[in-house]
């Protein structure tokens, strides 16, 4: 059993610590295999071809079918490996993540102009501050 | 002998490079980002320093989720850019200094720094982009560079105070280098930001301006953090910001400021610049 950690405490934060990381090791591995051009021809050209080659689970394979991106994230991606993915697809990191959070690209992207998410009430499940 | 004389700390955001590279540093959008690099390149260009050991983290590109160093230290003479999926950015090779380098590492091993050594890798936007940033777009890099690369990806990284002990280790090697040598210690990443989850987006600009005042005003403040206190308050990948404690650790106790720049935002980032020297 896992013990509960301090960091499960601050929201909308999936820390990456070793059980995230063995469970989302082939995953992040699709990931990185995505960095040399003829494996991203590969994937673009036979999507769930390409995944099969990586013993993952059929939700991990299922989070970058359906461009699942904080999907990935819950099942063990780390975001500088599902990044590569959205690269692949052509989507700037923005965009990402914007859907991770709910929102538009547009409307992330205005939040930062404007200096970004305020930590305010967003330190601390338990606590509220 | 071979002395440290300044520290300089950078974000090493990925967009920022794009924006250079793509020649978009005029837009509304990055000027204010390029402007305010603009004395810390004629700072480094006045500095003149013979080597810059960078300290930076890789994100996937040389070092996947195989093998995890926590501390690593390239000791070749040559770093290509790498291709992060998008192709290498049209930067210069980076050129390492052999001799200073194996120095360092047979130094720091023998006191007790139990590193990874590189003998081949090539260099992420983790490393170019600060290269880029104080030094803009020269035909060849203006000086040596000695990477480090830590582990701020897998967590947990190293501890914040383990890297400013680092640090300290790294200028004792230097000092005991028998050669004339200017060396600069650039520390990168941060400042605030959260890349993923809900809280994508965070930004917390009293504390990075904090952690900018006590670098110079209050070091033993910042050796104390604890991971989760960077992970709550500057978002879960403000924890990058361990690293500038490597460079801090190798400066006198004493540094004085000598230049400072803050913005928000640039992408999803805080970008926080800041040059202290010894005095």
């Amino acid at each position: 059993m896992r013990k509960p950690r301090e960091y499960d405490d601050i929201p909308g934060t999936y820390v990456f610590d070793y059980e995230r990381s063995h469970r989302g090791y082939h995953l992040n591995m699709f990931g990185m295999s995505l960095l040399k051009p003829e494996n991203r021809e590969a994937f673009l050209a036979d999507e769930e071809a390409y995944l099969k080659k990586f013993p993952m689970t059929e939700e991990q394979r299922q989070s970058v079918l359906n461009r699942d991106w904080l999907g990935m994230i819950k099942l063990g991606g780390n975001i500088y490996y599902t990044s590569k993915i959205g690269a692949t697809l052509g989507h700037s990191f923005q965009y990402i993540a914007g859907e991770m959070c709910g929102m538009s690209q547009e409307d992330y992207a205005d939040m930062m102009i404007k200096g970004g998410r305020n930590p305010e009430g967003n330190r601390s499940v338990s606590e509220k501050y | 002998m071979a002395k440290i004389t300044a520290g300089v700390a950078t974000s090493h955001v990925p967009a920022i490079g794009a924006a250079l590279d793509l020649g978009k540093s005029g837009e509304p959008y990055w000027k204010p980002i390029f402007d305010g690099y603009d004395k810390s390149k004629k700072w480094m260009a006045e500095a003149k320093p013979d080597v810059v050991i960078l300290v930076y983290n890789d994100h996937g590109t040389a070092f996947a989720l195989d093998v995890v160093p926590t501390f690593a230290l390239g000791v070749t003479d040559i770093y290509p850019p790498a291709d992060e999926g998008w192709g290498p950015r049209p930067v210069p090779n980076v050129h390492g200094h052999v001799e200073l380098s194996r120095h360092l590492a047979e130094s720091l091993i023998l006191d007790e720094f139990d590193l990874a050594i590189i003998n081949e890798m090539a260099v992420d936007h983790g490393l170019t982009v600060p290269l880029s940033l104080m030094c803009g777009q020269p035909e060849a890099w203006p000086f040596k560079v000695i990477p480090l690369a830590v582990n701020v990806v897998q967590y947990p990284p190293p501890t914040g105070r383990r890297c400013f002990k680092l640090g300290q280790a790294i200028r004792k090697a230097v000092e005991s280098f028998d050669e004339e040598l200017n060396v600069v210690v650039m520390g990168t990443g941060g400042m605030s930001h959260q890349l993923h989850g809900e809280r994508a987006g965070m930004i917390n600009k009293e504390w990075d301006n904090q952690f900018l005042d006590d670098l110079s005003g209050d070091v033993q403040r910042l050796v104390q953090l604890d991971h989760v206190e960077y992970m709550r308050e500057t978002g879960a990948e403000g924890i990058e910001m361990v690293m500038w404690l490597i460079m801090r650790g190798a400066l006198n106790e004493n540094v004085k400021e000598v230049y400072r720049f803050y913005h928000v935002p640039g992408s999803n980032t805080a970008i926080g610049n800041i040059i202290l020297e010894n005095s």
